[in-house]
């Protein structure tokens, strides 16, 4: 589809690698420097994996491909995550 | 290891058909996509060949369209894993594209409107194994299917037939494109199941 | 206790039909952790020649023990949907990744107004908030479907709730003698049945891509802090 989901959507595929929940945490884009949750990435799941956009510039943020034995997980996209903790 | 779940059947699959291993075969033609749609009107439509020293060689859409054409009658098999068989398709075989073209190159990175790339060696562009189609089952290529013109390589996993394509870098080495460089394999044949970097 | 997820056993106990097209799945999942109000989960289905395939759902209650209630809307040749709703019984059982979504989330201790704006299938995690809602913070849905016979939950709904004000939208037929012609959520509507901005609301939008987008520029048109509308976006078809 090419409609967007958001990054709610990744919830439970990052879930899978992280002990933590990374939908709340903040990304900051490599390409334009716009700052956001996670959870408001524009994500295009209907594909070989799951590709996170940038909601100011469609710049790629985040990829994550699900192999039989392995994930691959590319953040070249993010400059930073920053990723709340409780105390 | 999976439970099953008692009688689910997904979509009806495996008519009797060979299918590469681990296909599904599907009536459908799922779109996939890793980002929006690009809309490329066809006066501004452009696709370029550049050879590995720089030369290049452009054609636009009247261009395209002035070639001889050809109708491949073509399988194609996704990595996620569906298959359709006897796809109708309208376009201009690599071969012809490429006949003018002076180049040393191996390899070929596909470059799409949109920002998508994805690499595969010269020769399998060659000898009646590739086209730039812009027509599918009699009718002109939407943009969901990668219109106004996408690459057909069907023997190759899906994927490699880069939909919106605009141009081809032929290089002297390999260089990984849009899903290669996140875990797929550089090759992608489906019948030895290549889905994966290092299967 | 903090760990990668991994997929559960769930087991149905029950169905209910909300609609002709829609039925809730009683699910018993013995070692639940818990969920928060709007979190969903993975679901992954395998046939016995090892296809598998997975979709998400919105929990539609509130934590309560090992007992998980998805509501799943029949998408007419979809893959699984058809398989959910019409084919799956209890005794059955299914896989689950969950819970997951830490963002689009009420917690009951929060004390803000709420605002809630469900399309179609998206009143699910919705419910669930509503359905947590035990102290005296105010509510107002509003929930747009096509015809009356779509909505879920109906009778739940229409039972009186104080400080919790339902209003329907309906798009395509109403009622009859509804004050309302049938019209898609506008302005006018989110303005009347809403919250004030400067009451500072919670904003949860859900549904399909185009009404969650639509109506989070309302809302900010509206003069809506645009750090308090939180959204999720349902597929086109989940299938």
């Amino acid at each position: 589809m090419t409609t967007h989901l958001d990054g709610n959507a990744l919830a439970g595929p990052l879930r899978e690698l992280f002990t933590v929940d990374i939908t709340t945490a903040t990304a900051l884009c490599a390409g334009c420097g716009h700052s956001g949750t996670v959870a408001t990435l524009h994500v295009y799941n209907h594909g070989p994996g799951l590709v996170a956009r940038c909601p100011g510039c469609e710049d790629v943020v985040l990829r994550l491909v699900r192999g039989p034995d392995a994930a691959w997980l590319d953040l070249r996209g993010t400059v930073s995550l920053r990723i709340p903790l409780a105390e | 290891m999976a439970i099953v779940s008692r009688g689910f059947r997904g979509r009806a699959r495996d008519e009797g058909v060979t299918l590469p291993p681990g296909q599904y075969l599907t009536e459908d033609f799922p779109v996939l996509s890793a980002g929006p749609t690009p809309r490329v009107p066809t006066d501004r439509w452009e696709f370029t060949v550049t050879t590995e020293v720089g030369v290049e060689h452009t054609w636009r859409w009247q261009d395209l369209l002035e070639l001889p054409h050809e109708k491949p009658r073509v399988d194609l098999h996704c990595v996620t894993k569906w298959s359709k068989l006897g796809t109708t398709w309208q376009g201009v075989s690599l071969d012809v594209l490429l006949e003018d073209v002076e180049t040393a190159a191996d390899y070929a990175l596909v470059h799409s409107y949109g920002g998508y790339t994805t690499n595969l060696p010269l020769e399998d562009l060659l000898d009646g194994q590739a086209w730039i189609v812009h027509r599918y089952d009699g009718e002109d290529l939407t943009p969901e299917h990668g219109g106004p013109a996408r690459l057909l390589v069907p023997h190759l996993y899906l994927w490699k037939s880069a939909k919106w394509v605009r141009g081809i870098k032929l290089l002297l080495e390999d260089e990984p494109g849009f899903w290669e460089t996140i875990g797929y394999h550089d090759y992608g044949d489906p019948w030895r199941e290549q889905r994966y970097q290092g299967d | 206790m903090v760990r990668r997820l991994n997929w559960h056993v769930a087991k149905v106990v029950d169905v209910r039909d909300e609609t002709p097209a829609a039925r809730t799945l009683v699910l018993d999942v013995p070692d639940w952790p818990g969920h928060l109000p709007g979190q969903h989960v993975d679901v992954r289905l395998t046939a016995e020649d090892g296809y598998s395939t997975q979709r998400s759902y919105s929990v539609a209650t509130p934590a309560d023990g090992s007992r998980v209630e998805l509501t799943v809307q029949r998408v007419d040749d979809g893959e699984v949907s058809p398989y959910l709703t019409q084919v799956l019984e209890p005794g059955d059982q299914l896989e689950l990744r969950g819970p997951v979504g830490g963002w689009f989330v009420w917690r009951p201790s929060d004390t803000a107004p709420v605002l809630l704006v469900a399309g179609g299938s998206g009143i699910v995690p919705l419910m669930a908030m509503i359905r947590a809602r035990a102290t005296p913070v105010p509510f107002r849905l509003l929930y747009s479907v096509r015809r009356p016979e779509d909505r879920y939950y109906a009778d739940e709904l229409r039972r009186p709730t104080p400080g919790l004000d339902v209003t329907y939208v309906y798009t395509r037929t109403a009622p009859p003698n509804w004050p309302r012609p049938p019209a898609r959520l506008g302005v006018a509507d989110l303005n009347t049945a809403g919250w004030p901005a400067d009451f500072a609301p919670d904003c949860f939008v859900c549904g399909p891509t185009g009404f969650v987008e639509t109506t989070a520029d309302i809302l900010l048109a509206l003069g809506h802090d645009p750090r308090k509308i939180k959204t999720e976006r349902f597929g086109p078809s989940g299938g």
